[in-house]
């Protein structure tokens, strides 16, 4: 049987300092973080919320209407609590990170960098990297004036939830590695002192990668890597330190996923990662179900209804309604066992489910009423 | 009659959780009805098309995974970008060796995963040599290439990644190559299609993506408006406020012999007509907004379950609907 997911306490326990939002793209990630941190907020919580693409009507309502990467306090909050919110940006966050940490000639070169400006606007990671970033940042400044004691985070839109965890890394790895410098040493003589160093295979590729890329671009990585390498300590393990905050025992991972095939095994790949990892995973929750309106009339006797009433030629709108309500049903149950696929794999998991709005979630009252939906404990009323 | 004549390249993108994969997947089986042979394209790895068609996941060979209404046959490809490197290198600067080194150091690892353009250039590149692959004849080897495609956010930039390659290698092999996708992407042989739910926020990036795909020169076919629900009530019960009344569906359950056997079930079923009337009404909200663009709308139902079947059912409905 599943157990129900008590997202109040989670929001309640003062312990609880980061809850991050994961799942594959379009299951209402952002609506379950922005929802999730309203709730917290008006109970009391002082809360930032980092989002990565919200809805414009949704951002509007939350005030985000600059993108100047910084939170801002969220207008309409009841209760005692604070609501700030931003949304990430991702080549800003880059550059306010070279800026911090070199003097304004040297952070010139580097932001004018063809090279830069490729890796801080379009690859692969980098919005992963910098979501991660902003998060430390937001951690420490919570830590030092105490402005924030919840921080709420959303996951960047990728094809893959695990995209999250690891793109960081990889991205580090690679302005690290060992190929970025052979390429940026390629540029001053195709692999002169390293090609020494690593053996004749480094020559060899060094070669390949001048023949296919051109020395325009070798040179470009080159002073690329000689700027940043004296501006700050490794990308990797700056990713590393960033990492183990994931790690740290205030921080809980939701999972979010809506009752489809697809979402939900993505959602299982993430979870058993997590397990893996030894991060705290805090719950599952299933966006937009369809829960059974009245359990008192199954789908096959509405049918049968809507037919008597068809062949008598009476009541039309009522026969409509029967098959409606028929559809729903089954909709219903088909989602039902999707989810009971999901326990059955993983047990321990708590779940709570959010039933489908008949209308799209544009402001704070639509928000209030998901953060009422995930927490009325509707799991049971499902089964 | 040929469906979108003139069209060899299908490139179908959307929000992610539309449908995209299915709707690539039925409209593969809509060109193929009536004896084309159509390529389904994998860009991203995920098996999708695999999972879609029922099928063990797909290697980088071509493999043929359905045939078409009246003959006709849909090949898949899952296009590796490792595979593609490899083949590339080869094919282009005649490197056999160095594959193998490059691969060691991470620069194959790099091409593929980290720099997107790298990456999108092997992806559309596979995609380019495809759509204009020959026999021996000097005939088209496919009718037309449909690309499962990377979502809306991500489409232009993916396409038109010869501006991106263009800024960081102005000269040399791989600038010559994707200068000649691109001739194949910006040219009138390409529809790039979008897969929308009617919600606020697939309309709005369907329309900004329509938007930024025409500003890059991309072709841009229909628009494909996935998972419909049917409206179920006539128009006036469908504006007001209650759209059936309590008192309708009390005499109606007594006339269809159902007994209310909970005080609650009037109560719901009422609920049930507001909320269906609610969701039309943002339906057609939300389609007036695309109508607005001007695009060829593809109406697609909400099936209830996907397999080979509905798949059908998909492509019947994008048959009687597409341009010809």
């Amino acid at each position: 049987m599943t157990r129900p997911f008590d997202v109040d306490a989670l929001l309640a326990d003062p312990d609880t300092r980061i809850i991050v939002c994961c799942g594959s793209g379009g299951v209402g990630k952002t609506t379950t973080a922005a929802a999730m941190a309203l709730r917290a907020a008006e109970q009391g919580r002082h809360v930032v919320v980092l989002t990565i693409a919200p809805a414009r009507r949704l951002a509007q309502s939350m005030g985000l209407t600059e993108l100047d990467n910084t939170p801002r306090a969220v207008a309409g909050v009841s209760g005692g609590g604070s609501l700030d919110a931003m949304m990430l940006d991702m080549k800003r966050t880059f550059d306010e990170l070279v800026e911090a940490h070199s003097d304004p000639e040297r952070s010139r070169q580097v932001l004018e960098n063809p090279f830069y400006q490729a890796l801080s606007s379009s690859f692969a990671g980098t919005q992963e990297y910098m979501a991660m970033e902003k998060l430390g940042q937001l951690s420490r400044t919570a830590q030092e004036d105490g402005r924030w004691d919840l921080i709420v985070v959303d996951t960047p839109p990728s094809r893959s939830a695990l995209d999250f965890l690891d793109a960081p890394e990889r991205l580090g790895s690679f302005l690290d590695g060992r190929f970025i410098r052979l390429i940026g040493g390629g540029a001053r003589g195709a692999g002169r002192g390293l090609g020494r160093v690593l053996g004749a295979g480094i020559g060899l590729a060094s070669g390949v990668m001048k023949k296919v890329l051109g020395n325009q671009l070798l040179g470009d990585v080159s002073t690329f890597v000689q700027a940043l390498d004296s501006i700050f300590g490794g990308f990797r393990a700056r990713a590393e330190e960033t990492f183990r905050i994931l790690q740290e025992p205030g921080t809980a991972f939701v999972v979010v996923a809506a009752p489809e095939p697809d979402a939900v095994r993505e959602a299982s790949y993430f979870v058993d990662r997590l397990t893996t990892e030894e991060m705290p995973l805090a719950g599952l929750v299933l966006n937009r179900v369809t829960l059974p309106p009245d359990h008192s009339l199954s789908a096959e006797e509405a049918i049968v209804g809507a037919e008597r009433l068809d062949r008598e030629g009476v009541h039309s709108p009522t026969a409509a309604l029967l098959r409606l309500h028929a559809d729903t049903m089954r909709a219903a149950r088909r989602q039902q066992n999707i989810a009971d696929r999901f326990s059955a794999a993983h047990p321990t998991v708590a779940q709570a489910v959010v039933p489908a709005l008949a209308d799209d979630v544009h402001d704070m009252a639509g928000l209030r009423e998901v953060g009422d939906l995930m927490t009325a404990d509707l799991v049971d009323t499902w089964n | 009659m040929e469906l979108w004549p003139g069209v060899r390249l299908h490139v179908v993108t959307g929000k992610g959780g539309t449908g995209k994969t299915t709707v690539a997947g039925a409209l593969a089986l809509a060109l193929a009805s009536g004896g084309n042979r159509i390529l389904l394209l994998e860009v991203e790895g995920r098996q999708g098309i695999a999972q879609l068609f029922d099928v063990p996941p797909l290697p980088y060979a071509e493999t043929r995974i359905a045939v078409g209404r009246d003959g006709g046959t849909v090949v898949a490809q899952a296009i590796d970008p490792e595979a593609a490197v490899l083949e590339y290198l080869q094919l282009f600067y005649n490197i056999k060796r160095g594959g193998a080194a490059l691969k060691k150091i991470g620069a194959i690892d790099f091409a593929t995963t980290i720099a997107p353009g790298l990456r999108d250039v092997l992806l559309t590149g596979k995609t380019g040599e495809q759509v204009r692959k020959r026999d021996r004849d000097n005939r088209f080897v496919w009718d037309a290439v449909v690309m499962d495609a990377p979502p809306t956010g991500r489409i232009t930039r993916f396409l038109n990644v010869n501006t991106e390659v263009g800024s960081l290698a102005r000269v040399g092999p791989i600038k010559n190559q994707a200068d000649s996708v691109m001739r194949v992407m910006r040219s009138p042989e390409t529809a790039v299609h979008m897969v929308t739910l009617l919600e606020e926020m697939p309309v709005q990036e369907t329309i900004e993506g329509a938007h930024d795909l025409a500003e890059a020169g991309l072709p841009v076919g229909a628009v494909f408006v996935n998972m419909l629900q049917a409206e179920e009530l006539p128009d006036a019960a469908l504006l007001s406020d209650d759209p059936v009344s309590t008192s309708e569906i009390r005499e109606g359950l007594v006339a269809a012999g159902i007994p209310e056997r909970k005080r609650g079930l009037v109560k719901a079923l009422h609920k049930e007509a507001v909320d269906h009337a609610t969701r039309v009404q943002l339906q057609r909200r939300e389609r007036d907004r695309l109508e607005e663009t001007g695009l060829p709308l593809i109406d697609l139902p909400a099936l209830p379950v996907i397999d080979l079947g509905a798949l059908y059912q998909l492509a019947a409905a994008i048959d009687e609907q597409a341009p010809r």
